[in-house]
């Protein structure tokens, strides 16, 4: 556990970078802080390893003062993770990541061994171990700078802004797989970010900071797209925020009504055989996966790639009703498809039957 | 030109006490002496003006003052100066160490100090955040990653010292400069210019050193990735990104 207390910022010249900030960042979880530019989010972060030294206030990790502990050997427990990947140069892939074990005084055999797991862990391929940080790409060299902060198997983990430099589907990417990680490693760690809707989607808790570097709200992601604490906040938070807010609330009892379908390469006959009037029909693989909706008779011959409409999204049932209801407004149809875990076609859901779920039990967390 | 050939090719000039072998050893003794002086204070004091950013200005400014002083006005007030302090060859040969050095050391600093202030400043934030102490920063990460610079300082340096340390000729000592103030004297135009021929080859064949040199010292990492590599070696590794 990572205890700010009353931890103030200021300057020389008199510039309050974090004022009277108190904040309990719990074991296992992942705190965001987010603010606009100005707000001393990264202040923060850096004073939590002595980066910045605090002007006053305590800040504790695991109930030990950190002014009390070197700062060298503080860094070393903690992992560090920033824009860019912040990679050396001069150092090979997995020199980069064995970094901090060699610091701590491992043989290089061992120091070796372990940032090759760490790539495998990070999903870097092991071709890539011997490459210099010129030669990968964004998303690449974030990793390295993640499996890096990794290989030491610190507790607490240090992230500013470490998904920033790259571009959306990556970034994307980067926040599943950092997710999945998570789940598996369960470390303790701050996150910075300028960005609502990846402190949204990542953090367990949020804190939302001012500029000047005072806290406006921590809470809980559904939480506060529920019920912001102000106007700041619900104007950081933006637009949309009822319908982002079904991204956190489960919806296990969808009325789901079976759904007609036609395997790919099927002729126009059975295609309007099967739709039995329907304007739209649901074409799927062999393996029973949705690919699109074709309409039967506009179909000239037999169900081809080139026919289906493929703007329709598709939910997993027992995910969020964010999900569900996207999928019936995405659908041309207007039924949402929902498939298993394994993406198999399970059935349809009309938005109206969301709807009635969500008025329902508005307040239900997600399982 | 066929009297610079002759002069070259005539193996009477190669051999002796005042061959072109001892000249050409004297005059790379010179250089590197100067050099090995230079680079013990010019390389220190640039990596401490990169590391701490202090001193800069200060620093600069002085080494550019100097570098306008004339090389040759500041040997003779050398000779003058130091000369009667010192006996025998020393009297000459710390004068014009000295006056080399002065020439030496502003691209040796001004090399190492860029090549720290080149250094990216998140690989720095990162190394400090990973817990390396200044040293450890300086060492592991900064000079390694300034080294194509503090190669490229010493390189320009050395070819300076190079060119200029014929000027030790003219207060008697040796070098390949005394072929061209001997060959001025004698009106032997061959041994002159045959000489400067040799001051250029020198300087070309150290400086060809030094790349190699650098080649092996410098991480393949800081070597500019060529576009055709890249696209090649990419091919070979999936890219999971």
């Amino acid at each position: 556990m990572i205890a700010l207390r009353e931890v103030t910022k200021v300057y020389p010249g008199g510039t309050a970078a974090v004022e009277g900030l108190s904040l309990v960042m719990p074991t296992g979880q992942i705190t965001v802080l987010v603010g606009p530019s100005g707000c001393g989010k990264t202040t923060t972060l850096r004073m939590i390893n002595r980066m910045i030294e605090p002007t006053s206030g305590t800040i504790e990790v695991d109930g030990r003062d950190t002014a009390s502990l070197n700062p060298g050997v503080l860094r070393r427990g903690m992992g560090y993770v920033i824009q860019g990947g912040g990679l050396f140069p001069h150092r090979t892939v997995l020199d980069n990541i064995a970094t901090v074990p060699l610091l701590l005084g491992w043989d290089r055999r061992r120091a070796r061994s372990v940032a090759a797991e760490q790539m495998e862990r990070v999903g870097l391929a092991s071709g890539l171990a011997k490459r210099y940080p010129n030669e990968l790409s964004g998303g690449q060299q974030q990793r390295v700078g993640v499996a890096r902060a990794l290989a030491a198997d610190p507790p607490v983990m240090l992230m500013d802004e470490p998904f920033s430099a790259v571009d959306p589907v990556v970034r994307e990417q980067l926040q599943d797989e950092f997710l999945r990680l998570q789940a598996e490693l369960g470390k303790t760690i701050v996150f910075v970010t300028h960005d609502i809707d990846e402190a949204i989607k990542l953090g367990d808790q949020v804190a939302v900071l001012r500029v000047g570097g005072a806290l406006a709200q921590l809470a809980a992601p559904a939480e506060l797209l529920a019920d912001p604490a102000d106007d700041f906040v619900a104007d950081f938070l933006g637009r949309d925020r009822g319908y982002r807010g079904l991204a956190f609330t489960a919806a296990p009892d969808l009325p789901i009504a079976p759904e007609p379908t036609v395997v790919l390469g099927a002729d126009g006959d059975t295609a309007r055989l099967t739709a039995a009037g329907r304007g739209w029909l649901l074409v799927v693989d062999q393996a029973d996966a949705p690919l699109g909706w074709v309409q039967p008779t506009q179909l000239s011959g037999a169900v081809t790639r080139e026919t289906l409409h493929r703007g329709g999204t598709v939910a997993t049932v027992g995910g969020s009703l964010r999900a569900a209801l996207d999928a019936a407004l995405s659908s041309p149809s207007r039924r949402g498809v929902l498939v298993d875990d394994d993406g198999r076609l399970v059935g349809t859901v009309r938005a109206q039957d969301v709807l009635t779920e969500i008025e329902r039990e508005p307040q239900r967390s997600p399982s | 030109m066929s009297f610079v050939w002759e002069w070259l090719t005539n193996p009477a000039y190669w051999q002796g006490s005042d061959g072109i072998w001892v000249r050409l050893a004297e005059h790379l003794g010179y250089a590197a002496i100067t050099l090995v002086v230079a680079a013990a204070i010019g390389i220190p004091l640039g990596l401490w003006i990169g590391h701490t950013g202090r001193g800069r200005l200060a620093v600069v400014n002085l080494a550019n003052g100097v570098r306008s002083v004339p090389t040759l006005g500041l040997l003779f007030v050398a000779v003058l100066v130091l000369g009667p302090l010192l006996a025998g060859d020393i009297a000459f040969l710390v004068p014009a160490i000295f006056v080399l050095v002065v020439l030496a050391v502003p691209p040796i600093l001004a090399g190492a100090y860029a090549g720290i202030e080149s250094v990216d400043p998140s690989a720095r934030d990162a190394a400090r955040g990973m817990g390396m102490s200044s040293w450890q920063v300086l060492w592991r990460v900064e000079v390694p990653c300034a080294l194509p610079l503090i190669f490229s300082g010493l390189r320009s340096s050395t070819l300076q010292v190079i060119a200029t340390a014929t000027l030790t000729a003219s207060i008697s000592l040796g070098g390949l400069g005394r072929f061209l103030i001997d060959g001025q004297a004698y009106r032997d135009y061959g041994q002159m210019a045959g000489g400067a021929v040799l001051v250029a080859a020198l300087a070309m064949a150290v400086d060809l050193v030094f790349a190699v040199v650098q080649r092996i010292a410098v991480s393949p990492g800081l070597v500019p990735v060529r576009t055709s590599r890249r696209s090649a070696r990419t091919r070979l590794v999936p890219n999971p990104a």
